[in-house]
């Protein structure tokens, strides 16, 4: 076991693909000379140099769109997105391109990139710099989506993905950067697209991932206290959705809450509940519970901010009442 | 993949004309698929007048080059070496195309000949090629990327994003603008201020020229320059300066163009051009007669063809998502019935 950053075990997950693959690129704004706007890719340059690492002029479209004409063309190429708030630059390259090439040419040629990028609350930042867009991805067909929440998953989920054949949207979460946590890289990892479930109780089931897995996590602490025994489901990857780890500790409990830091309206949240609700419907004592960021821009002020997202206690106080 | 030249005159001319008419041909019969009611649907985009940049063009590549098009790239993957029973079906919908029916006209590619795919979004298929010139780079395999897009996509930013990166990096990328003079229904100088488009792409740094479309030979010259300079590190642009004989898609009559103009227009006839030069450097009329008969029944041939292919079957849908190695996306009627029949 050794002690590493979430920062740390993604860029220990380039360096050894890097390593492993020559084919495999890095593109984007900031990623060569400085290092990662968030320093997940620092000194990769001097390791792999400048024509694997390549720092590419502030062209979101074009990065993502050179990335899947790589792809295609025998290269693993590796973008970065340096925040999630930029997808809408980028998203006919993501969604018209990346997502459809497979399927519009019939299967002759498939685009496997992967767009690294991150997002979420904690850094006032303000609107245009916080937001948990994961929703855009998901609602499109072609691409896979992963949101680690861990140390372990950081470098796992991302080694994983960059043997996807698909197109992967690797959504890393800004506040979990400086996050430590003991690991063992050596050990076996979960498949790809397979949840973990963080902790098992009887009595109501959180389903959630990204940040909000330790938020559910803590929450689910403090109703231990309680007497109240939560499981904590930890999705990994939003597509594939691993909907067979969900069904029977739902079934078994009975309720279920579903926690995101994005909007509530038409969010992760809303598929969850809606596919808990239909497939679990006849073991429900409660309506499935939404957990959900705000439906409103994220503000600059840090009360603001932490106030337009769920966090613990706001997880423990839904559970609570759900229970009641 | 070198262009089928098997039968008529061995000089240059005599197989670009070859070519273009084989082009010419082609889209004469998309528009009767359509008529015959028996296209996948009209997003059909014909590239009949500008044949001469798709063929001039194609000439100069060689076989490991790739390339993407837009949405009336016909023309440029016939020239490229695509059988064109193959498109015709694509264009049809039908399980014997290129795509299996799932493309169609404006998504039409093919690995094997290195056509990265047409696009139905102005400009989409551009920044591919800078991919394309990475790739080039990195495996050292002397292949150029070329984008084929039309006037319509220099209004989008992604070309120039695209152009920076080629310039910047030397990648070996020619941006070819096959310009038709009308994006839709709007003529070129009622969409930009100045319509001497590969000023542009000076601007960037990279090689850039405007080549008269009407000779085809002058494009394929222009294109053997660029492509080799590309090759070599110099990425280009080239204009091909030419006129979209008819409307924008095939229901358009293109009411917003003044006839007087189109028939103007309609005088730049590539093929015709080539034909008229042929004729004055020896070839006669009943030669050239007996070519274009043989590619006309060659070309009838597709339609027929494409009537006698099958629709893709129903379950087809699912597949090519994701990779044939992932599970397919379970389907609506299936997950519906789940959800009933619990007890």
């Amino acid at each position: 076991m050794v002690e590493m950053t979430y920062r740390e075990a993604l860029r220990q997950a380039l360096a050894d693909a890097m390593t492993e693959n020559p084919d495999i690129i890095l593109l984007g704004e900031e990623v060569g000379r400085y290092g990662g706007a968030y320093g997940v890719t620092r000194d990769l340059i001097k390791e792999f140099g400048a024509h694997r690492v390549i720092d590419t002029p502030i062209s979101e479209a074009a990065i993502v769109g050179a990335a899947v004409g790589a792809a295609m063309t025998g290269l693993r190429p590796v973008a970065e997105l340096m925040y999630v708030d930029f997808i809408g630059m980028t998203m006919d390259q993501l969604a018209n391109q990346a997502a459809k090439i497979r399927y519009m040419f019939g299967g002759q040629i498939g685009v496997p990139m992967v767009l690294r990028t991150q997002g979420g609350t904690g850094r006032s930042a303000g609107a245009q710099h916080s937001q948990s867009l994961e929703a855009y991805v998901m609602h499109t067909p072609g691409l896979r989506l992963a949101m680690p929440a861990t140390v372990a998953d950081a470098y796992h989920l991302l080694r994983q993905a960059m043997t996807c054949p698909d197109p992967v949207v690797f959504i890393e979460h800004k506040a979990l950067y400086t996050m430590k946590e003991d690991v063992d890289l050596a050990a076996e990892p979960l498949p790809w697209g397979k949840a973990a479930v963080r902790r098992a109780g009887d009595d109501l089931v959180i389903v959630t991932y990204s940040r909000q897995v330790h938020h559910a996590m803590a929450a689910a602490a403090t109703l231990a206290a309680q007497g109240i025994e939560a499981t904590v489901i930890d999705l990994r990857t939003l597509n594939p959705l691993d909907f067979d780890t969900i069904r029977p500790f739902v079934e078994r409990a009975g309720r279920a809450m579903v926690v995101s830091e994005g909007v509530m309206t038409a969010g992760v949240g809303a598929e969850l509940s809606a596919r808990i609700t239909e497939e679990c419907f006849d073991f429900l004592h409660d309506p499935v519970v939404r957990v959900a960021g705000e439906d409103i821009p994220i503000s600059v002020s840090p009360a603001l901010e932490a106030g337009s997202v769920p966090g613990p206690a706001l997880i423990a106080e839904t559970a609570l009442r759900m229970l009641a | 993949m070198t262009p089928p030249f098997p039968t008529g005159s061995n000089s240059d001319l005599g197989r670009l004309y070859r070519t273009m008419r084989r082009v010419r041909s082609f889209e004469e019969r998309v528009g009767e698929l359509f008529v015959r009611g028996q296209s996948a649907g009209s997003m059909l985009h014909l590239s009949i007048g500008e044949e001469s940049a798709a063929v001039g063009v194609c000439a100069a590549m060689k076989p490991q080059d790739t390339f993407t098009t837009h949405h009336r790239g016909h023309g440029i993957f016939l020239a490229r070496g695509a059988d064109p029973n193959r498109m015709m079906a694509e264009i049809g919908g039908k399980e014997a195309g290129y795509c299996h029916g799932k493309g169609g006209s404006m998504h039409i590619a093919d690995m094997g000949l290195g056509h990265l795919g047409a696009n139905a979004i102005v400009g989409g298929g551009i920044p591919a090629v800078v991919g394309a010139g990475l790739s080039a780079r990195h495996k050292g395999n002397g292949a150029v990327s070329v984008a084929f897009f039309g006037d319509g996509a220099t209004g989008q930013g992604i070309l120039y994003e695209s152009m920076n990166m080629a310039a910047l990096w030397k990648l070996p990328v020619l941006f070819c603008c096959i310009n038709n003079q009308y994006g839709m229904g709007t003529r070129i100088d009622n969409a930009t201020a100045n319509t001497a488009l590969h000023e542009r792409a000076l601007a960037f740094g990279l090689a850039a020229e405007t080549v008269d479309g009407l000779d085809v030979e002058a494009v394929a010259e222009a294109a053997r320059r660029l492509v080799d300079g590309a090759r070599a590190g110099r990425p280009a642009f080239l204009a091909v300066d030419c006129y979209r004989f008819f409307g924008h898609a095939r229901k358009d009559k293109s009411p917003y163009r003044d006839p007087a103009e189109e028939d103007e227009g309609r005088m730049k006839d590539p093929v015709a051009h080539a034909r008229a030069r042929l004729i004055d450097t020896g070839m006669t009329a009943a030669a050239l007669d007996a070519m274009d008969g043989e590619i006309d029944a060659e070309m009838d041939a597709t339609i027929d063809f494409t009537i006698a292919q099958t629709e893709p079957p129903l379950a087809s849908m699912f597949r090519d998502v994701y990779a044939p190695t992932e599970p397919e996306p379970e389907p609506v009627r299936a997950r519906i019935a789940r959800v009933l029949a619990r007890t």
